[in-house]
């Protein structure tokens, strides 16, 4: 199924409150942010989209698809689900190599074998220690576990959405991860507390109290501001590396951030 | 009234999603009520009267707790009756899997954990090839990948069956179930059947033989090897 734009009919807060936003638009392509403090409802905007909800959860938000309301069928049939989702919290638990994984997983979604190379070259394009098809998936760190995860979703999963939980202290190249699966034609929403994320997206909502308070375009100054945040954490990256291969920094060179 | 068998493997969430649906039914003024069958002990009928939902608890001691549940159903409607439920829930001890004790009127709903490994759904038999639901809980705590593997492996098992993802924690995909729920046929007892027959389970274990050797042993016998045979009279 092809995605254009989902659209976001707000519903109601924790007290029972209209929520000030009352509609979102989001497009095919388009990378959006969604920030908030602990507790302030993020993760349940991300449940209603991951359930396409139809003022049945408690929030009462409704989501449409290509501005139409979604069948049921489309949204409970497990085999045409539109929503993938990548969190912090997830780990590969299967006791296989990651080519053996990564073939089964083509095979479940009916793509071709030849997706599995793919998938691992751009993996390793996001994080600094590389992946081998004959790894143990259950042993990779954490890093290289988030950068297979990205490249899966983006290449093997078609779930035109993607819905991202706070992948922040993953050790992979964030920027990047995210121009891979916008790339893809996909509609990618973040929930984050990171500046490098929220300020490479084009817009975020700011939740509150439960509801959706405010959309806030990302400006100019913020998308060059956020080239330069990347930069820096390319250079955090690269000190990770090092320190990793049991070099010692004694002294870094500020210049070489190229700020 | 309608009927509902819950079962599924220990720790995967039954309760936890119950507890959400059944809550969604009350909002609704629908009236439910849960037997919880256990081996030799629960406290799980605390969590539901918690809810305001009459509770039963059944303790199937030294009896097979599936048996246990089909041989009390009779009683079991009955005190759901007395209740004015319209909804009787039977939340299952979830031992062996061997045995699905759905019957044919009720709604069978298996709830099965997606972190258990790729492999459970092949391994689980009847429990899930003969339920109208499968539920998968966890699901937050894998990947993306393995979460659509399993979904795939549950359809491989079991093609018929409805797939909900839900989450115990947030009660996300539960009103999914509650729906289902309002949604299941009436039984009635009048020739209710098992789905499935249960493993031919008449053995020397079964009244108390505890030697191990095989010499010890009658009833239907298979070794390892796959060679099967009849010991006895």
């Amino acid at each position: 199924m092809i995605i254009d734009s989902i659209t976001i009919i707000g519903g109601y807060n924790k007290k029972d409150e209209k929520e000030p936003v009352e509609k979102i638009d989001i497009n095919r392509g388009e990378i959006f942010g969604v920030v908030g403090a602990t507790g302030s409802g993020k993760s349940s905007l991300i449940g209603d989209i991951e359930q396409l909800s139809q003022a049945d959860t408690f929030s009462k938000r409704k989501i449409l698809v290509n501005g139409e309301e979604p069948s049921y069928e489309d949204r409970t049939n497990p085999r045409k689900k539109m929503v993938a989702q990548l969190s912090q919290n997830m780990n590969f638990l299967a006791d296989m190599s990651v080519g053996d994984f990564l073939s089964l997983h083509a095979k479940c979604r009916g793509a071709s074998d030849k997706c599995v190379n793919a998938v691992i070259n751009l993996a390793n394009t996001l994080t600094g220690e590389p992946i081998k098809k004959d790894h143990e998936l259950t042993i990779l760190s954490g890093g290289q576990s988030r950068a297979l995860m990205v490249a899966d979703v983006a290449i093997i999963s078609d779930s035109p959405i993607v819905l991202i939980d706070e992948i922040e202290n993953a050790g992979i190249r964030k920027h990047d991860a995210l121009k891979v699966l916008s790339g893809h034609g996909k509609i990618v929403m973040v929930v984050t507390h990171d500046p490098v994320l929220a300020l490479m997206t084009d817009r975020r909502v700011v939740m509150k109290n439960g509801g959706m308070d405010k959309v806030v375009g990302t400006s100019e100054a913020e998308k060059s501001l956020s080239k330069k945040l990347n930069k820096i954490d390319e250079f955090m990256l690269s000190l990770r590396d090092k320190v990793r291969h049991g070099e010692v920094i004694e002294d870094v060179e500020m210049g070489d951030i190229g700020l | 009234m309608k009927m509902v068998i819950v079962a599924g493997t220990p720790g995967s969430g039954k309760t936890a999603v119950l507890i959400h649906a059944l809550r969604n039914l009350k909002q609704r003024n629908l009236n439910s009520a849960v037997v919880k069958i256990d081996c030799l002990f629960t406290d799980d009928g605390k969590k539901f009267e918690k809810i305001g939902i009459p509770t039963k608890v059944g303790l199937a001691m030294d009896m097979c707790p599936d048996h246990f549940a089909i041989y009390n159903i009779e009683d079991m409607i009955d005190w759901a009756d007395e209740n004015d439920s319209e909804y009787l829930i039977i939340e299952t001890a979830g031992l062996c899997h061997r045995c699905a004790p759905y019957t044919v009127n009720s709604l069978g709903v298996c709830v099965i954990d997606a972190t258990s490994g790729p492999n459970t759904p092949l391994k689980v038999g009847p429990f899930l090839s003969t339920a109208d639901i499968a539920v998968i809980t966890k699901g937050d705590m894998i990947s993306q990948a393995e979460r659509e593997i399993f979904r795939e492996r549950i359809l491989e098992v079991n093609p018929h069956c409805k797939v909900i993802e839900a989450n115990g924690l947030s009660g996300q995909g539960c009103i999914e179930l509650a729906e289902e729920i309002i949604k299941s046929p009436e039984v009635s007892l009048e020739d209710e059947k098992l789905r499935h027959s249960a493993p031919l389970a008449v053995c020397t274990l079964c009244v108390g033989e505890t030697k191990v050797n095989k010499k010890y042993h009658r009833g239907i016998l298979r070794r390892i090897d796959g060679f099967q045979t009849y010991e006895g009279e």
